[in-house]
């Protein structure tokens, strides 16, 4: 199949952006060196294309109450202008994705979901609609295809976002300026006549603000932003220092640490499990895995010693004179942050708490590492 | 993006250059390599003393984002490992042709020359 390409790709490739083939999407991996770009992002801000990530619209009198029942976070918690972190699980409690929602306005929510499971996504959610009573008041819409989207990361993007886009929000939270939002918050601005979804959210464990806006314009908004950073050290980042960023941010991505035969509850993510709601689809498993446990928990890890860095599959084993098989890597990378192996892994319960010593298994040779707490780096 | 193919190297298909002095090769890999790779953060190499032989792999590449095997383009025997190249990686980046080099070998079959590229095959090869 010929690999999709983004609304940004003809910016990327005047950029000389490196490009990669990722989940079916031809993206840039870098566009200088992945460790620039991660430490411009630590240290002033970076700009991402994460146009590749779907979009879809349910709205409705009855959007609310069959959403709360299809994704396992509560949305009535979730006030207008808000997003939050949430799954979309199968009835084995399984993950089919983890995603943002966003209440934009009365009867009107907005997913940002995972390229790579757009199709999934869209047809469970469509079948769970075709089964629902009241599905003549929910109306469900995948925007993939019309939606481009970017990500400005980086404590010094509060600098200059706000010169992009004009206020005051017209829809969402109500703020004067982008600025002006709180993590989490959203609000629907103005640029060059367009509504624009602004949110102060992000993916890197920095401050800063995802982009949603129609595919027509997102160049004209990627440059802009671009422009305005200029003075302010933002550069261009890539799929690269997007994942040393996450990884380093301990934030799961799909496919590594999630998939449909894993839980929230396993991925340690139980908080945005809302177990108190009522029922919603995996709720059995996911209550039963909080009551009497679980069989695997995803762990943080660093290496001790310089080796080399820990990789996907990696099998992880306890350490001392009973070594033994405990696990498997599912992310892991040289920190940038701090020039060392880290990574991301699940393990037997009893391996899980931080300051417990295990060993990477690398090329035949076990390597040691320890046990820390999530985030791996915070400032 | 052009990349540097110094005249005087022989190269290997898998992307590793040879520089002979004698009957000993000093190896390394490509300024084309290096860019592919991206950030070289850690390179495994071979125990002096090891024979390998042409085309096995005895060398470890590791970027940010993967980890990439290194072939022996000649048979012989492992005379050196680069020191400066496991403590400082990026010399793979900044240096592929200079201090970046991986480690030498005294070859034990010098007709296998032959099947090397030189300058001109290998920038044919990677398109340039």
């Amino acid at each position: 199949m010929a690999l999709q390409h983004t609304p940004l790709y003809a910016a990327h490739q005047k950029l000389g952006g490196k490009l990669i083939e990722f989940g079916g999407w031809e993206m840039p991996v870098q566009y200088s060196s992945i460790i620039d770009e991660h430490l411009a992002v630590r240290k002033a801000a970076g700009l991402f294309d994460i146009s590749h990530m779907g979009e879809a619209s349910i709205r409705g009198a009855g959007a609310l109450e069959f959403l709360n029942h299809t994704l396992g976070n509560d949305l009535r918690k979730l006030p207008v202008g808000q997003g939050q972190y949430t799954h979309l699980c199968n009835e084995r409690g399984g993950v089919i994705d983890d995603l943002y929602a966003y209440h934009v306005g009365e009867q009107d929510f907005l997913l940002i979901i995972n390229a790579s499971r757009i199709e999934a996504d869209v047809a469970w959610i469509e079948k769970q609609l075709a089964a629902w009573p009241q599905r003549a008041t929910v109306e469900f819409k995948n925007l993939s295809d019309e939606m481009g989207a970017v990500a400005l990361q980086g404590p010094r993007a509060v600098e200059f976002i706000d010169p992009c886009f004009t206020g005051p929000a017209l829809r969402g939270t109500r703020v004067e300026r982008p600025s002006h939002l709180v993590k989490n918050q959203l609000g629907v601005f103005t640029f060059e006549g367009h509504g624009v979804h602004v949110a102060r959210t992000g993916y890197t464990g920095e401050d800063g603000f995802e982009i949603i806006a129609p595919a027509a314009i997102i160049e004209a908004v990627w440059n802009k932003i671009l422009a305005a950073g200029h003075a302010h050290c933002c550069q261009p980042a890539g799929l690269g220092a997007r994942d040393t960023l996450r990884t380093e941010a301990c934030y799961p991505l799909y496919g590594h640490e999630l998939d449909e035969e894993t839980t929230p509850i396993e991925a340690g993510l139980g908080f945005f499990v809302a177990l108190d709601k009522g029922e919603f689809i995996g709720r059995a498993t996911l209550a039963a895995q909080k009551a009497n446990g679980v069989t695997k928990k995803l762990v943080a890890f660093k290496m001790t010693s310089k080796s080399a860095p820990p990789r996907p599959h990696y099998p992880i084993w306890s350490s001392g004179p009973d070594a033994a098989p405990i696990g498997e890597v599912t992310s892991g990378t040289q920190s940038p942050s701090l020039s060392l192996g880290i990574g991301l892994g699940y393990v037997k319960p009893e391996f899980a708490r931080p300051g417990t010593l295990i060993e990477i298994e690398i090329r035949g040779r076990r390597a040691p590492a320890e046990v820390v707490a999530k985030p791996i780096y915070h400032k | 993006m052009s990349t540097q193919v110094p005249a005087d190297l022989k190269y290997a298909k898998s992307h590793e250059w040879v520089r002979l002095a004698g009957d000993v090769a000093t190896v390394g890999i490509t300024d084309h390599a290096q860019h592919e790779l991206t950030d070289v953060v850690f390179v495994e190499l071979p125990a002096v003393g090891r024979t390998v032989k042409a085309g096995e792999a005895c060398a470890v590449v590791e970027s940010v984002k993967t980890a990439s095997d290194i072939y022996s383009p000649v048979s012989g025997e492992i005379l050196a490992a680069n020191k400066a190249v496991s403590d400082n990686p990026a010399l793979v980046n900044t240096q592929p042709f200079a201090d970046g080099w991986f480690f030498q070998i005294k070859l034990s079959n010098p007709a296998e020359l032959a099947a090397l590229l030189d300058a001109a095959g290998y920038s044919q090869l990677i398109g340039q």
